[in-house]
């Protein structure tokens, strides 16, 4: 045991001679986005949310991990998830586009931590105001129930729509003040929209019924048109497994996905405790 | 004749790896030169990003904390000194590290005082501007650490390289330099203690 335990420090000193690499998790073999090594969730929950962030890889590139621990071996949460952000390079190199979610859970003798460590690239999508608040709007809450899957999720949901730009911080902010209820609103525009233009075709076609089929069909064109781009994404995801084979395919040496790519951590994120 | 057709040679082999070795050398150390004056310069613009956001601070601040005026005062002198100690990425030694360190961490510390301070303003303390700007403050110091901690990194890659048989030698000919390193701020490695 002692024999294996410096092998493994040798080992880890020689892949990263210069961080305290030993406390750091090393890359787990093969790589997955969800790493659950404090196992707070269920193998349901981790499949889901696995195969959410790789939909999410696929279609953007933007690269979401989670890590659960079960301590932080004396580091801050901020350092350990910057540590882990760089140590396993999340997100691809040139872009840093990557995000560390750390989630310690509470015990009887510690708080539980929650920290988002956003990479450089996706500082400006994600200032760390807005990941304060994601953390203590999406996160927290949750985990106070104990419903650490919700949180996590919820938070995921919120950064992939950042992170894509279906909408900015100002309008996550303005959302999140404006009514406190915790809905996903990247299914509510859209529906919206759809809503709003069918009253309007109704009340058009009431008006000049003689005018009939070719007006009163705005609203199904709209809702054609948006399942169509609804569907080029579709196709572009397929492009995307079809052409690489990274997804699915196994044609790399990571097997499920391309694997992390060589992203950097600057510093950017915030977390929270409770 | 013989004799000196082989000295000839030796020397000739001598001065091809001698050559080959300083311009290898002198590759290298462009390379790790400009690395460190690249995280040096990451490193200034993270203090400087710091910097930015103290005006913004003490005039949130002021509005709400009229008893602080001397906490602020300290904050924007403090500012003022660390904006004003700058060193060129070219020279990095021992003595113009400690001196920007030292106004840097006054800085540190009087922002930290003023957050302490802080703590006596509910209404403040619930402001959304004040918020973002703890949340943006935070995240800044977070990025001292990790450029800093990259910088030393760099530094420590470029010294071990330039130290090394013989790169020493080459070292001493092309007059680079070992480069001063960020240590770490003192009574910072000690986890304090909480009691209630």
């Amino acid at each position: 045991m002692r024999y294996f335990k410096q092998l493994l420090l040798i080992l880890a000193l020689a892949i990263s001679s210069f961080s305290q690499a030993q406390d750091i998790p090393a890359r787990p073999e093969p790589v997955a986005l969800v790493n659950d090594f404090a196992n707070v969730l269920t193998q349901q929950e981790t499949t889901a949310l696995e195969s959410k962030l790789l939909t999410f890889y696929a279609n953007t590139g933007n690269q979401i991990t989670l890590v659960t621990v079960k301590s932080l071996n004396g580091y801050d949460a901020s350092s350990f998830a910057y540590e882990i952000g760089e140590k396993w390079q999340v997100g691809k190199k040139g872009f840093d586009n990557g995000i560390v979610i750390l989630f310690k859970p509470k015990t009887n003798e510690s708080k539980g931590q929650v920290f988002i460590a956003t990479g450089y690239g996706l500082e400006g999508a994600i200032p760390d105001a807005t990941s304060k608040e994601i953390v203590s709007n999406e996160m927290i809450p949750y985990f106070k129930q104990n419903r650490i899957y919700d949180g996590i999720n919820q938070a995921s949901s919120v950064l992939m729509g950042l992170a894509k730009g279906e909408f900015n911080h100002q309008q996550y902010a303005k959302q999140r003040s404006s009514s406190n209820k915790k809905g996903s609103l990247g299914f509510l525009i859209p529906l919206f929209i759809i809503l709003i233009f069918s009253f309007i075709g109704r009340s058009k076609s009431r008006g000049q019924r003689t005018m009939g089929s070719s007006r009163s069909s705005l609203p199904f064109w709209l809702l054609m048109g948006m399942m169509g781009s609804g569907s080029r994404h579709g196709s572009s995801f397929n492009d995307f497994s079809s052409g690489s084979g990274g997804f699915g395919g196994g044609g790399s040496s990571f097997g499920d996905f391309g694997g992390f790519g060589g992203g950097s951590f600057g510093g950017g994120g915030a977390g929270g405790s409770w | 004749m013989k004799k000196s057709v082989i000295i000839l040679i030796v020397i000739a082999v001598l001065a091809i790896w001698g050559i080959s070795k300083s311009v290898g050398f002198k590759n290298n150390m462009v390379t790790m030169d400009e690395n460190v004056n690249g995280q040096w310069a990451q490193v200034e613009n993270v203090y400087q990003r710091r910097a930015d956001l103290i005006p913004n601070l003490v005039n949130t601040v002021k509005g709400y904390a009229e008893h602080e005026k001397s906490t602020l005062t300290g904050v924007i002198e403090a500012r003022a000194k660390a904006t004003s100690v700058n060193i060129n990425a070219g020279n990095l030694d021992a003595a113009g590290m400690k001196k920007f360190q030292a106004a840097q961490d006054g800085l540190s510390s009087a922002l930290s005082r003023l957050m302490v301070s802080v703590e006596r303003y509910p209404e403040l303390k619930a402001n959304q501007n004040f918020m973002n700007l703890q949340a943006q403050l935070e995240g800044t110091e977070n990025r001292i650490t990790v450029e800093r901690k990259k910088f030393n990194e760099s530094a420590k890659q470029y010294n071990i390289y330039i130290q090394k048989f013989p790169n020493s030698f080459f070292a001493g000919f092309y007059d680079y330099e070992k480069k001063a390193y960020f240590e770490a701020t003192k009574g910072s490695d000690k986890v304090p203690e909480v009691k209630f």
